[in-house]
């Protein structure tokens, strides 16, 4: 029996914001949402996890009401309780507040073994909830988990890709980790299992119901860093005019390579 | 906790791996010098790892004031390495921390940064300082198509995670050393030994993931390519020039090239002397990974690609003329 949360978030399915040049506002050009595809992978570890060992797999999410539907994704997949923290004082947290919301809302409802994050999220883009979470809730993390090699009802084993190297890390729970997202192929849901989680109701939490009830713990205010401006990324390093003729093309790159062809072809009678 | 206000200290973390320091340190010591450069300013060193002290060869060689040295177990452990790390915080009060945005790195920030809670901006690709110390951070955002720029008004010390490959290395300097005071090394054992809740049982080398970050010669190739049978022909060109396969996330999508060879915002950041790119567009994200790169010389068929703005050396034309061709004339330039 192991008991797991999943942290999952619901991100924009086109994350290319684009910023208009004449106003300086920013065009959301997805506002479609879906579930971050990363914690799907996290999601679907904590539900084998349960087929092979027993146990329960609840999912948690920090978001705005509408976050209700990557709960109830989850509900559809296999999911066995969700919670969605929400509510106006949880608005525009960094990943301090971030990560401190979400440990108040998972150590309100029971102490788990394992704790699942995806590797990152592709709006955030920066793969430190994890380890901050992991922080706050007093617990060890893993994170680019690529496998689990072994697990007991006490202890876990892992795969850790690293730089250039594989670790095998053993722990006990309770544990945090965040998995990679080829860690396993997430499955695919039905209209029957749709249907189902449209009826499962979402728990929502709201700071009334957290522990720490402090205002400037949550949010904007508990966040330690401001974001000052936004402007879009320019790129331009040079106005090299481009060649259009092919012919020449080919004899200006072979004369330009041609250094590299040789120095490869030195390297390599060094090493014969 | 905060530094002596009227001076910048900023504390660097070297990563240590089998008793070598990882090339991020050098990178952040450009950023660091360069915090450093107007107003003044000291830059702090903290290496954690087996045979720590091996390192201060090296460190004499860089513009330090201080080196904390922690001997330790070989690997690194997140929940261990924070603890050290934030010993050496309270020992030294810096008011800046900087630390690689590799994996070890983007591991290490986030727990160590919700213990002292304060700010951490991730994966910055730009740094500057105001008078008193304040650090504007720049990160991309939105897909990379935006840059937010952040501060951290209230807490110190200041963290950030550098976007690793995207500073050149500063180069350790014998004749600069003997110009300055020599460097201090501390030595720190703390009283009762920290340990880890997390056993490393085995180690395996994969050498997948350490190739394109590390080359000198890149050829990426991006949409243009039309087939995976076609891409024999880039690995040929590759090969010729001594460099490697990279791409675009493109290729990588279609299951045609592993995600260890994609560059760019969601994928590696590379700095080689020499970028080939055939058939890429030069998307924000690609580009936001190819800052680091020395000569870049772009093949497109489309004269407007954004790729040639960024490019050295542009052609304009069919990479399926070009290519066959140039390996052929090398070919014949090698025998
Ligand atoms: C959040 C986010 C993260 C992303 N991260 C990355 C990332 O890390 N790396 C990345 O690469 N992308 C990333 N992307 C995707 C990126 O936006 C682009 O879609 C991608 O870079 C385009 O790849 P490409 O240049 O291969 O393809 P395209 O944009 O389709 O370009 C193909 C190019 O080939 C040229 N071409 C076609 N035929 C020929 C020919 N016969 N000869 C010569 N030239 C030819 C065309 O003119 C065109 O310019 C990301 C996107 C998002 C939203
Ligand atoms: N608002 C959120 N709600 C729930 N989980 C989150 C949230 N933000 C981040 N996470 C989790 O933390 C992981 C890393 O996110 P990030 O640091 O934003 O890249 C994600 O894959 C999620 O598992």
């Amino acid at each position: 029996m192991i008991k797991t949360a999943v942290c999952i978030k619901q991100v924009p399915a086109y994350s290319d914001g684009l910023m208009d040049p004449n106003t300086g506002l920013l065009i959301r050009k997805g506002l479609e949402m879906v579930l971050n595809p990363n914690d799907l992978s996290a999601l679907e570890t904590a539900l084998r996890i349960r087929e092979n060992y027993g146990g329960k797999v609840d999912v948690f999410s920090m978001g705005p009401k509408h976050a209700e539907e990557v709960i109830r994704q989850a509900y559809a997949m296999g999911a066995d309780e969700g919670f969605l923290l929400t509510g106006k004082e949880f608005a525009g947290a960094d990943v301090l507040a971030t990560s401190y919301t979400l440990s108040q809302g998972i150590s309100a409802v029971d102490d788990y073994d394992l704790i699942i994050c995806g590797k990152g999220t592709t709006d955030g883009d920066t793969s430190q909830v994890s380890g901050a979470l992991a922080e706050w809730l007093g617990i060890p993390h893993v994170n680019w988990v690529s496998g689990i090699k072994k697990l007991s009802q006490k202890t876990i084993q892992l795969c850790q890709e690293m730089e250039g190297e594989l670790y095998t890390v053993k722990a006990s729970y309770p544990l945090l980790i965040a998995v990679e997202r080829e860690i396993y192929t997430p499955r695919m849901t039905n209209l029957k299992m749709k249907i189902a989680a449209k009826r499962k109701p979402v728990k929502t939490f709201r700071l009334q119901d957290l522990k720490d009830q402090k205002e400037i713990h949550y949010g904007l205010k508990g966040s330690a860093t401001r974001v000052e401006k936004i402007f879009p990324a320019k790129e331009n390093r040079s106005d090299t005019e481009p060649i259009r003729d092919t012919a020449g093309a080919i004899e200006e790159l072979a004369l330009l390579l041609k250094p590299y062809a040789a120095g490869r072809k030195a390297k390599q009678r060094v090493d014969e | 906790m905060s530094g002596d206000a009227s001076k910048l200290s900023i504390l660097v973390y070297f990563e240590y791996h089998h008793r070598r320091l990882h090339p991020v340190g050098l990178q952040l010591m450009t950023a660091a010098k360069e915090l450093i450069r107007n107003n003044g300013g000291e830059i702090l060193g903290i290496i954690i790892g087996e045979g720590a002290d091996q390192a201060e060869e090296q460190m004499n060689q860089l513009p330090l004031s201080e080196v904390y040295l922690y001997e330790s177990e070989e690997y690194f452990k997140s929940d261990l390495y924070k603890t050290l790390m934030l010993d050496c915080i309270q020992q030294s009060s810096p008011g800046i921390v900087l630390i690689g945005g590799t994996k070890e790195g983007r591991s290490l920030a986030p727990r160590l940064s919700a213990a002292l809670k304060t700010g951490l901006t991730a994966d910055c690709t730009e740094l500057y300082v105001r008078d008193g110390g304040e650090l504007v951070q720049i990160r991309p955002a939105f897909g990379g198509n935006l840059m937010a720029q952040i501060i951290t008004p209230d807490t110190r010390p200041q963290m950030a995670t550098l976007r690793y490959n995207q500073f050149p290395p500063l180069k350790p300097s014998v004749s600069e050393a003997g110009r300055r005071k020599p460097v201090s090394f501390i030595k720190r054992k703390l009283s009762t030994q920290p340990s880890s809740l997390l056993e490393i049982i085995d180690t395996a080398r994969f050498t997948a993931s350490e190739s394109i970050g590390k080359q000198d010669v890149l050829v990426a190739a991006g949409r243009g390519v039309r087939s995976k049978e076609d891409l024999d022909m880039i690995i040929e060109l590759a090969e010729l020039i001594g460099g490697e396969l990279a791409s675009t996330r493109r290729l990588v999508e279609q299951g045609w090239i592993s995600f260890h060879r994609q560059i760019g915002l969601s994928g590696h950041s590379v700095r080689p002397k020499l970028l080939l790119t055939i058939g890429v567009s030069g998307s924000v994200q690609f580009m936001a990974g190819i800052r680091g790169a020395e000569t870049i010389i772009a093949i497109n068929s489309d004269e407007d690609a954004p790729i040639f703005s960024a490019a050295d050396h542009a052609y304009c034309g069919d990479l399926y003329e070009i290519v066959p061709a140039l390996i052929s004339t090398l070919k014949k330039q090698n025998t």
